[in-house]
């Protein structure tokens, strides 16, 4: 349970343990939105908001506020997130919500740098406290390029917005990227902690939001009967899967020179790893699930010949789902030479007595055959079979897919006797779908996170030593990368480069179509 | 896809079952459990609409019972099961069945039932009105781990809510009590907000203002009785439902007021006053509230036995003698039976 929400509610004689219908509100508090007039914000944040205060979970008094470099009034920033809620909101639109809503929402022109608009930040968040109630309590979420993350929270400490007034907080929410290599993520870390506390900052990693990838832990730890298996003894190896069948579209300018390892593999990939990796923690809370967390990582290996174990490619134009698409190189914006990857894998051991010897593989790209994020546990073949070598010539590796997204769900893969007089033995699937046993809809990822920021519970949010560990593993990557050659082109809408089914190969495995 | 069953059986309704998903192209099942609604010809409509819209969070395979017994001797003589099984389309994500019991047969719904059960899955039993005196001992009722009555569809809803006191069993549930959850949560949520260093405010009284003949005013009474052990006092409204909730506190009034049903204003002393949505909510949301947890529910029980004695009289609700926060006693006391009379 959270810190701030769990203190609250202590001595009210209203709450009851036994009483699990009233849900976690969070309490007076409010959310300035830097960067408001972004896209994430707009498609994400905003109707995030929306959908929180429509399941009745935003205090009364809840008030929005945004910055950005507009000319624009109250209205017209009430307006833009009426219109972003109506396009893009999951629940029902009501008007009493909205309006509870729209009584709390701000905007405050000015660029980061700008002294003045600060000031005026500075009373609109006085003025909300005396007119709201926000009793001091404010998130800011900076939905803003890297770039400007060092002005804006020194601004925020300049003026001091960043100091909570005594019996109240101020935290501080950033999006990914966090840093570019280890000594960037460590200035960035070095930057925010100066201004706000290490437990007051929280950074975005929106996958550990999804209910998902919150469902491994679940099915690890509530479960008897797949840790018995979780280990060494029993698994093979491990495959994990984010793969886009978008090209980068508009993003060329963050894009070309990050690529796919630093954009995906750095942070969802391996926080994915650590939560199917990691012990038990002891509880969960954020301490505990850091610390596991850590230990895991901190015993990941990166194998010694890193030309023969890692694979980068790059697209080129080709069929993707019956649409003609551009190559890479050919995307606007980009250098025709660029060296940048879109498609990253990479071997990675554990060295500790669960897991020496299974090798984890990581693979992500844009332009792929579909959009699907899964971790596939695929585990050994029987050690003897008592069935002829013909009966089982189409049993395969049984397995464990936990599908991330889109389908959201888990499938258990292994051989069954095919209905006849002889016998036959062949791979069936057995599926759990969330779709099908819970809600038609469950709450977005931002939702939660959100509502987790605002109830100042850290479960969900990465801490900065594993964002720092996380590029401590990926930096000697890059940096025989930029060494050695150039990516591996491969056709858009096939599932990767030639050489990345030969870094299979070589250990005597292949990749999963997923 | 929908299979019509005359004089049929629960063995030719589970074939019928089998026979729709194969055609329907998905053998697996993932519904979590079984919903049974009894009720009859002319109110099956409304529930079924409901159950339907809240299988989209809750799959479960609805089993429809419709008692008709019929009128004259001849009909109430014979039995006869007739089945209509829908899949897919309107009927939600899971499969529903409408068993049309006629005659005798109206009388042994449970061996109709029995069979259809999903297996290893809860069973939650729906009396959208006209409930058994006793849900637990209900032969339907003993099948299912959650029973779900609306004491507010009854002829007089406070004596049925008296009833329902006495007849508690850990399982049983009423649509009055899950009304009051927003109310409730945004009750709580202003006492967890405390004014910056000072003391949260102690509670000395209360007053819950709401439509006369609203069951669920009295489970708001009886709650704020049962959690804070001060008198709380009920005031008939014109409603919608219910109106307002006072909290009365040394530092002034903590104040929750609704007049139209949809938005309402929050007063708290020392701090500004907002507005709170806070609609009357369909009976699909009330029912998927329901399926959500399917443990006895604690809270329920402890705010229902609360006080029982004086549920009915237009009087105070009476705190518990001592400032401890009253933990419920289920008083054997008769007094309930006349009060509830009156």
């Amino acid at each position: 349970m959270s810190s701030d929400a769990a203190a609250a509610a202590a001595g009210n004689p209203l709450r009851d343990a036994q009483d699990r219908r009233l849900p976690r509100i969070a309490g007076p508090s409010g959310l300035v939105i830097f960067g408001v007039t972004g896209d994430l914000s707009r498609k994400k944040l905003m109707p995030a908001v929306y959908d929180l205060a429509n399941r009745g979970l935003l205090p009364p008094g809840f008030s929005l506020v945004g910055f950005a470099r507009r000319d624009w009034e109250h209205e017209d920033f009430a307006q833009v997130v009426y219109e972003a809620v109506k396009e893009h909101a999951r629940t029902p639109f009501r008007e009493e919500v909205w309006q509870q809503l729209a009584q709390g929402m701000r905007f405050v022109p000015g660029v980061f740098d700008d002294d003045a608009a600060f000031e005026v930040l500075k009373t609109t968040i006085h003025e909300l406290d005396k007119e709201r109630g926000t009793g001091g309590n404010f998130a800011f979420y900076l939905s803003v390029p890297p770039r400007f993350f060092p002005t804006v929270v020194q601004q925020l400490k300049k003026h001091g917005l960043s100091d909570a007034p005594a019996g109240s907080w101020r935290r501080a929410v950033v999006e990914k990227p966090f840093g570019h290599d280890l000594a960037s993520a460590q200035e960035l870390n070095e930057v925010i902690h100066g201004v706000f506390r290490a437990s007051e900052v929280f950074r975005i990693d929106h996958y550990l939001g999804k209910e998902t990838v919150q469902n491994i832990l679940a099915l690890r730890f509530a479960n008897t009967m797949f840790e018995p298996l979780w280990n060494r003894s029993y698994v093979d190896h491990v495959q994990i899967t984010m793969a886009e069948d978008i090209g980068i579209g508009g993003r060329a300018g963050y894009y070309d020179g990050i690529g796919s390892a630093r954009d995906v593999i750095q942070n969802h990939l391996l926080q994915l790893l650590a939560l199917t990796a990691m012990e038990e923690p002891s509880s969960f809370d954020a301490k505990a699930l850091v610390l596991e967390k850590l230990k895991v990582l901190n015993a990941v290996r990166l194998p010694s010949d890193l030309g023969k174990h890692t694979v980068r490619g790059q697209y080129t134009a080709g069929w993707q789902g019956g649409r003609k698409v551009l190559g890479y190189l050919e995307e606007e914006g980009i250098d025709p030479k660029s060296k940048t990857d879109t498609f990253a894998a990479i071997k990675l051991e554990i060295d500790n007595r669960r897991w020496a010897g299974v090798p984890f593989y990581l693979r992500t790209g844009k332009r792929l055959g579909r959009r699907v994020t899964e971790i596939a546990v695929v585990f050994q073949r029987a050690p003897y079979s008592p069935f002829d070598a013909t009966d089982t010539q189409e049993l395969g590796q049984n397995a464990l897919v936990i599908r991330v997204q889109p389908d959201e769900g888990v499938t258990i893969r292994f051989g069954s006797k095919v209905p006849g007089t002889s016998m036959e033995i062949r791979d069936v699937t057995m599926d759990f779908a969330y779709g099908e046993s819970f809600t038609e809809s469950s709450p977005e990822a931002y939702e939660r996170l959100i509502l987790d920021v605002l109830l100042g519970d850290a479960n969900l949010f990465p801490r900065h030593q594993e964002v720092e560990r996380s590029w401590e593993i990926l930096d000697p990557v890059e940096a025989y990368w930029d060494g050695h050659g150039k990516p591996e082109p491969y056709t858009a809408g096939t599932w990767g480069p030639k050489a990345a089914d030969e870094m299979l190969a070589r250990d005597g495995r292949s990749w999963r179509r997923p | 896809m929908n299979i019509d069953l005359t004089h049929t059986t629960s063995g030719q309704v589970n074939a019928a079952l089998v026979k729709a998903r194969r055609a329907a192209g998905f053998p697996a099942v993932g519904m979590v459990l079984t919903l049974v609604i009894v009720t009859d010809e002319g109110n099956h409509y409304d529930a079924l609409k409901a159950a339907s819209d809240a299988s989209r969070e809750h799959p479960s395979r609805i089993l429809v019972v419709i008692r008709r017994p019929g009128r004259s001797p001849r009909d109430r003589a014979q039995a006869r099961l007739d089945a209509e099984v829908r899949l897919g389309g309107e009927s939600g994500t899971g499969e529903t069945v409408l068993l049309r019991l006629h005659g005798e047969l109206a009388g042994h719904a449970s061996s109709v039932v029995l069979p259809l059960l999903l297996p290893d899955a809860p069973v939650v039993v729906w009396w959208p009105e006209d409930a058994p005196s006793s849900p637990a001992a209900d032969l339907l009722g003993t099948l299912a781990q959650r029973r779900i009555t609306d004491s507010a569809a009854a002829e007089d809803p406070v004596a049925t809510l008296a009833h329902r006191a006495q007849t508690y069993a850990p399982g049983d549930t009423d649509l009055a009590w899950t009304r009051i959850t927003p109310w409730r949560s945004v009750l709580a949520a202003a006492l967890d907000q405390q004014p910056l260093g000072r003391q949260r405010p102690r509670v000395t009284a209360a007053v819950v203002e709401g439509e006369e003949y609203n069951p669920s005013t009295e489970l708001l009474a009886l709650w704020l009785a049962d959690r804070l052990g001060v008198p709380v006092e009920r005031n008939v409204s014109e409603g919608p439902g219910i109106t307002a909730v006072r909290l009365a506190t040394p530092d002034g009034e903590i104040c929750l007021d609704r007049p139209d049903g949809r938005l309402a204003a929050l007063a708290v002393p020392g701090q500004p006053d907002r507005h709170v949505a806070l609609h009357r909510r369909s009976t699909a949301e009330l029912i998927a509230e329901e399926l959500r947890r399917l443990d006895p529910d604690e809270a329920y029980h402890h705010a229902l036995c609360h006080g029982l004695e004086n549920l009915g009289a237009p009087a105070a609700v009476q705190a518990a003698p001592s400032g401890e926060p009253a933990r419920s006693r289920r008083s054997g006391k008769s007094t309930t039976g006349k009060a509830a009379a009156r």
